[in-house]
Order: structure tokens, then sequence, then C-alpha cells
């Protein structure tokens, strides 16, 4: 976890309007898309409207990810071609395979070579949309250490798995703890999929803390009105950090003091309750919470 | 580069701009360039379209471009766009 990656927002790559306005809505990351949101006819366009994009516009350090085309497609391999060489933070890949993320790997370290840039500075995020992603995320995440985070893609995945989605999300249940799990054993990021029903505000608060509560660490949007709301809900809590400092402060007194095991208002403090304190002061430093 | 066949690229929607491109047979470059912000960036939209075409060593070609307020990179990037469509 190198930086806070609560809400990824995606926005269409083909649209100037919404592209020069990305970097002002406060998403932790911006997934600029060249894939479904841009049609066969209109695939070269709107790599030439992103690369300039990231060439020309300020996105006030909001992290640049490009969600490319699968590389079993026409589109695929061209997109890693061209907008690798204005070095976004990050490529993600749709319906990746550990192949697909070892291509992409191989593409990169080609370009980075030849173009001179530092060598693995590009991210992968790969998006698990389909049953095959979904069985094989730990090998897809172990297929290259430029694997930062993975992305839950409900809607492909739903499809392919011949389920219906619902707002409830049952159906995403197995999904959403699997890859929760295989991103905490790598240690790389967990993004749930977006929540569509902009009506349903009560459905998307709830989307979200269930998401949260299975191990997600962060939630992709499809509308800047969603990124506060998200935020609030993946940022720990105001009782979180406080008891987390607490818990550091009488850990270290209890390592001035010599003492191994410790407690605190009465109950023993183990290695797993430091760690999930250290985590949660990281993340609220990284949110700008302390 | 050689202009081979007409070709579009951009929409006509707000902060966009819709470039037509087809071989001009007499030499040269002609812009026939139309703005919502004409009299404020109509000299600088022109800029940014003949320097795109030098960038991409295009020097014979008719260019009918129809601007809804585009910002430099959205010229650059449709302007590149219809050309290699073009090509």
């Amino acid at each position: 976890m190198d930086r806070p990656r609560r809400t990824m927002l995606f926005i269409p790559g083909n649209n100037p309007n919404m592209l020069q306005n990305a970097g002002i809505l406060g998403a932790d990351s911006i997934i600029l898309d060249i894939e479904d949101a841009v049609s066969i006819t209109e695939k070269d366009a709107a790599r030439i409207l992103v690369k300039s994009a990231i060439n020309n516009l300020d996105f006030y350090g909001t992290e640049i990810v490009v969600r490319i085309n699968p590389l079993s497609s026409a589109f695929g391999v061209k997109d890693i071609e061209e907008i690798a060489t204005v070095q976004p933070a990050a490529l993600m890949i749709a319906k990746a395979t550990e192949e697909d993320v070892r291509t992409a790997c191989e593409m990169l370290a080609k370009i980075e070579d030849e173009k001179g840039f530092e060598l693995g500075r590009i991210k992968l995020f790969p998006l698990i949309e389909t049953a095959y992603g979904l069985e094989n995320v730990y090998s897809i995440i172990k297929s290259s250490d430029r694997v930062v985070g993975v992305l839950l893609g409900a809607e492909d995945l739903t499809a392919d798995l011949e389920v219906k989605r619902t707002a409830e999300g049952k159906e995403i249940f197995y999904a959403r703890c699997k890859i929760a799990a295989a991103c905490k054993a790598c240690r790389v990021d967990a993004i749930d999929t977006p929540f569509a029903d902009m009506n349903n505000c009560e459905g998307f608060i709830k989307d979200i803390q269930t998401a949260k509560s299975l191990g997600m660490t962060g939630k992709a949007a499809i509308n800047p009105r969603q990124i506060d709301t998200i935020h609030d809900i993946f940022a720990p809590s105001e009782e979180e950090i406080k008891y987390a400092q607490s818990v550091i402060k009488a850990m270290e007194e209890a390592k001035e003091q010599g003492k191994g095991v410790f407690s605190l208002n009465g109950k023993m403090v183990d290695a797993p309750i430091i760690a999930r304190a250290q985590n949660v002061v990281k993340k609220a430093k990284l949110a700008g919470l302390l | 580069m050689d202009i081979k066949v007409p070709a579009k690229a951009g929409t006509m929607e707000s902060s966009d701009i819709y470039i037509m491109v087809q071989p001009n047979d007499k030499g040269g470059i002609i812009i026939d360039l139309e703005s919502i912000v004409m009299k404020q960036f109509g000299k600088q939209i022109e800029e940014v379209i003949l320097k795109t075409l030098d960038t991409l060593n295009v020097k014979n070609v008719h260019i009918v471009a129809r601007d809804r307020g585009a910002l430099d990179y959205t010229i650059r990037a449709r302007v590149e766009t219809a050309i290699k469509r073009a090509i």
C-alpha cells in the first residue's frame, strides 16, 4: 500500500470534457477508460486523446490508470504500445489472465528500456471479471511484481457465471472474499466493483459497507457524486484511529519497560492487534487524517 | 505524409472539435475553421492545427474544423486522429 486507493473513478476515454475535469473531482485514482466506454470505431481516437490528455493536463496528483482492451482483442497490444509511452501510473487489463499479465509486463519492460524510462515504473491492475480470473486471482497477481491491485468487475463476472446481478450482491459474496484474501496475501489493493444505480443511495451505502467488511480496500466509482460516500466509509473512523494510536503508544511504553506482552484497558494486546493498529494509522496518514 | 482519403474525427459536443480532412490537389494547407470562441481564440486554434500538421509532416490538406471550445490537447488529438485515418 504505497498510496490510498479508496476510490478509483472511471472516466470515458473519448470525452474531452470529462477528461479535462478528471483531476479536480477528488478521487484517489482515475481510470481513463478506452475499453467498454469507447465504441469499436473510436478506439484509435480514444487512444490518441488519452495520450494527449496525460501529456498535457494537470491531474493534481491524482493517480492515472488507463483501462486498456483485453489482450485477446484486436486492440489490447496496440493500447500498451501507445499508452505506455506517456507513462501512466498503471494499466488496467480487462479480463486478465496470468498470460496477459506476463505479456503486458514483457511489453512494458521493452518499452521502458527503449525509451529510457525507469524500469518497472508502470504498474498493472488486473481486472477480475471472468470465472477463470476469479479462480486464479492469486496466481494472476503473482504473475508480475508490477501488480499493485485488483479490480473486481461484477457485471462481466456475473454474466460469465450466468447469474443475475442484484443490488444486494449475494452473487458476488464469494468473489469479494476470494479477491480480498488473495490481495491481502500478496499485499496489494482489492478494489470493489462499482455500484451502478445512482438513485439507490441506501443500497449504495450498504454495498460499500459490505465490501469493506469482507476485506476490500477501496471501491470503483462511475460518478463523481459517489466519491465522498466511499471515502467516508473506507477511511478509518475517528474512534478507530484513537484506539490504534493508544495501542501503539502502549506498545512503545511496553518496549521501553522490556515487556513482551502488555494489556490495554484490561485486555491483552498481541501481535495481530498491533499489526491492525499500525495499518489503521498508516491508512489514516495516507488519507490525510493524521 | 500524404492524405489519400477523406476522414474525420471528434464530435460536436462541448469541449470537443470536429475535424474533417481531405486531399488538397492544388497543394498547401487550407483551414476552414468555425468556433464558438472564434473572436477570442480563432488564431490560436489555427496555430495549434498548423503545428500538429507540421509535427505529422503533412504539407497538402484541406481541413474543415468545427470547434466547440476544445482545449489545445483535444485539437491536437483530433487532428492527429483524422490525419492517421486519412493516410
